[in-house]
């Protein structure tokens, strides 16, 4: 019967929430109680059947709300998607990586039929039903970065690989946590990972530029990264940093469990065939902290991580204002009992 | 597994392109498409002579639109370890191979405003793959393919019909040679120059790119090394606990294989540095063979490329 897609929104009246469903299939991104930095990269391989990596791209009931908006962001502000003209090979194996994934694993949602180049696509959520060229743009009503993009959640890189470096050179970013594709379009892997605190001392990007640059074809790597956003915002850009930042001020003690949200992304990384760029997907999961103590174990531990976190990473991470008015709010359901290993709920 | 996912193929055709070289076209066995690839990338092809495996890089020349095959071209050389001894003289139509998925790192830079392609003998492979993208996506480009003489270009018939007067051969019984220093000076800001050849070549080609002014970043090469034979030699894996012999015609990576320790690996060439390997110890002194490590690395002794690296002395003690 397919997936339930519910309708909500992800700003103004903030009407997003997790099915108990979705709690239990959420990203959490610690396997232990204290905060460790770790590069965490592992190969993309198939989860469990239900899990967030059951397969290679992720839908999940907030798809077809997600999407409406990314198309928001868009409108006010089409900068979110660009792509530099070296980018438009890259641009195809886009295409086909997503519509290959999504007709595969969500049939009863997405339907390809490819007669040699001519491929019929029908998104069924979203009364899409489109017929066009494989590899001729004028085919599309957009470019086809933007074209699939606006139909899969989660924000796109496209990195160019030269040089022994990698050049975000493209990409479609709307759902990010406060860094801006118009600002680090054209920028290599170090420049744009400047502002990092701590991870640059330890050799932490030396060790993944190089793992990256022979990521191999067929051999998707990925990772979670975390943090934490007042509201269930999407759109945390700098370039809306004034509609946003202002609200992590209008946390109090009492309203922490609905409106502090852990926010994982699950960042995946593909070599593209024909381009030999590498497309970099950040698909982004929001939990209030209501919802997260659902989960017990997550209950326990999460008060534990944010107390060990090192001032210089909250501060990047820009939670340091409501840090203790959570890990208070929290600790009521933290009672000291061990914890499993592992990420997943007992 | 370490080399990445593992494509099986059928030979399917075998032809005997000029007296030292033979053109495999490799089909699926699966008969699910193969990969489409980026032009100037390889694949590693594994080869079972009698129990000793053998695992080879060979770049690829083309792919059938619908993915019934890809090509190699194979030259046989005397002093290869078998390789390429071992598809000339044992490989038959039919028979069955494994490589590895391909891998690129040799690519086309996309930023480039025009494209010079230079190609020495058997090096004319991936520049002939790259020759048709750059023909598909109307880019800007030109083909410089050096051989020894008529009856051994290869692909040199190819190359004219598909491009035409962007062709130059040149023919060593001819005293014809690449004439870097009229090529160079004169071509638009922005361009890249690709080389695959013999090294001689290579180096004298990429000398005369500095010596014209042009930026590294727009030269390219690729080289690969067939893994050099040597003196044999013992090799302790310090985790794995074995010790093993380098035999004098097996390369160091291939020992360990046989050894039954999967290591890293990718170009089998020593120039991605995927196989960098950390040294404990080592009782005589290490041959270094690849490109990928800095001189200073290389002067350290700390680290090994196994792919074409090895030890002259008794025993080398890895961290495998």
């Amino acid at each position: 019967m397919g997936i339930q897609f519910k309708q909500e929104t992800f700003r103004d009246d903030y009407t997003f929430s997790n099915s108990p469903e979705a709690i239990r299939r959420f990203p959490f991104p610690f396997d232990r109680d204290e905060y460790m930095y770790s590069v965490n990269i592992e190969q993309h391989m198939p989860g469990p059947p239900k899990s967030y990596v059951e397969f290679p791209i992720d839908i999940d009931e907030h798809y077809v709300s997600e999407m409406r908006d990314r198309a928001i962001v868009l409108k006010e502000d089409p900068l979110r998607c660009q792509s530099l003209p070296h980018m438009l090979p890259a641009e195809w194996d886009l295409v086909e990586l997503l519509m290959d994934s999504m007709s595969k694993h969500y049939p009863e949602h997405f339907q390809l039929t490819k007669d040699g180049d001519r491929w019929h696509w029908v998104n069924q959520p979203l009364g899409i039903d489109q017929t066009f060229t494989f590899g001729d743009t004028a085919t599309l009503p957009c470019p086809p970065m933007e074209y699939i993009t606006r139909q899969c959640q989660g924000d796109f890189a496209l990195l160019d690989q030269r040089q022994d470096n990698l050049w975000m050179d493209a990409g479609i970013v709307t759902t990010q946590a406060d860094w801006s594709l118009d600002f680090d379009i054209g920028m290599n892997f170090m420049e744009w990972h400047g502002p990092v605190p701590i991870a640059h001392d330890i050799g932490v990007f030396d060790r993944a530029l190089k793992f990256l640059l022979n990521l191999q074809q067929g051999r998707p790597v990925r990772r979670l990264n975390w943090t934490m956003t007042i509201n269930p915002r999407l759109d945390t850009s700098p370039e809306n940093y004034h509609k946003w930042g202002q609200e992590k001020a209008t946390v109090t003690p009492e309203n922490v469990g609905d409106k502090v949200h852990l926010r994982v992304e699950l960042q995946a990384l593909w070599r593209l065939p024909r381009s030999n760029a590498i497309v970099f997907s950040i698909r982004a999961y929001l939990i209030s902290m209501e919802e997260l103590v659902t989960i017990p174990k997550w209950g326990r531990r999460f008060p534990r991580i944010l107390k060990s976190l090192p001032e210089p990473i909250a501060n990047y991470k820009g939670l340091s204002r409501y840090r203790e008015m959570t890990i208070d709010w929290l600790s009521k359901y933290d009672d000291g009992q061990p914890t499993s290993p592992g990420f997943f709920p007992d | 597994m370490s080399g990445g996912v593992e494509i099986l193929v059928r030979v399917a055709d075998i032809e005997q392109a000029t007296a030292t070289v033979r053109r495999f076209t490799l089909a699926p066995l699966s008969g699910e498409p193969l990969p489409v690839y980026s032009a100037g990338a390889h694949v590693v092809v594994t080869m079972d002579d009698d129990g000793h495996r053998i695992r080879n890089p060979y770049s690829l020349i083309s792919r059938a639109q619908d993915g019934s095959h890809y090509r190699i071209g194979v030259l046989k050389t005397p002093n290869s370890r078998g390789g390429s001894i071992y598809l000339h003289e044992k490989v038959c139509e039919g028979d069955e191979l494994v490589i590895t998925m391909p891998v690129n790192l040799f690519p086309i830079v996309r930023t480039g405003r025009k494209h010079v392609l230079v190609a020495g003998g058997i090096g004319v492979t991936p520049i002939y793959a790259m020759a048709e993208e750059l023909r598909a996506a109307s880019a800007p480009y030109e083909i410089h393919y050096a051989m020894r003489d008529a009856s051994c270009g290869a692909f040199a018939d190819e190359l004219v019909e598909m491009h035409g007067d962007k062709v130059r051969l040149y023919r060593d019984d001819a005293q014809e040679v690449i004439r870097v220093d009229a090529i160079l000076p004169h071509q638009p800001l922005g361009t890249h120059l690709y080389v695959c050849g013999p090294e001689g070549m290579i180096d004298a080609i990429l000398a005369g790119g500095r010596k014209a002014g042009w930026p590294v970043e727009n030269l390219h090469s690729e080289r690969f090394l067939a893994p050099m034979g040597g003196a044999p030699f013992s090799v302790a894996l310090a985790k794995a606990g074995i010790t093993a012999t380098v035999r004098s015609d097996q390369s160091l990576l291939e020992a360990i294989e046989e050894a039954g320790v999967d290591a890293p690996y990718l170009c089998r060439g020593g120039a991605c540095g995927q196989c960098e390997t950390r040294v404990i110890s080592a009782d005589g002194e290490l041959i270094h063979n690849d490109h990928y490590l800095s001189d200073e690395e290389k002067a350290s002794g700390a680290k090994i490329m196994t792919c074409v690296s090895r030890l002259k002395g008794r025993e080398l003690v890895l961290d495998l």
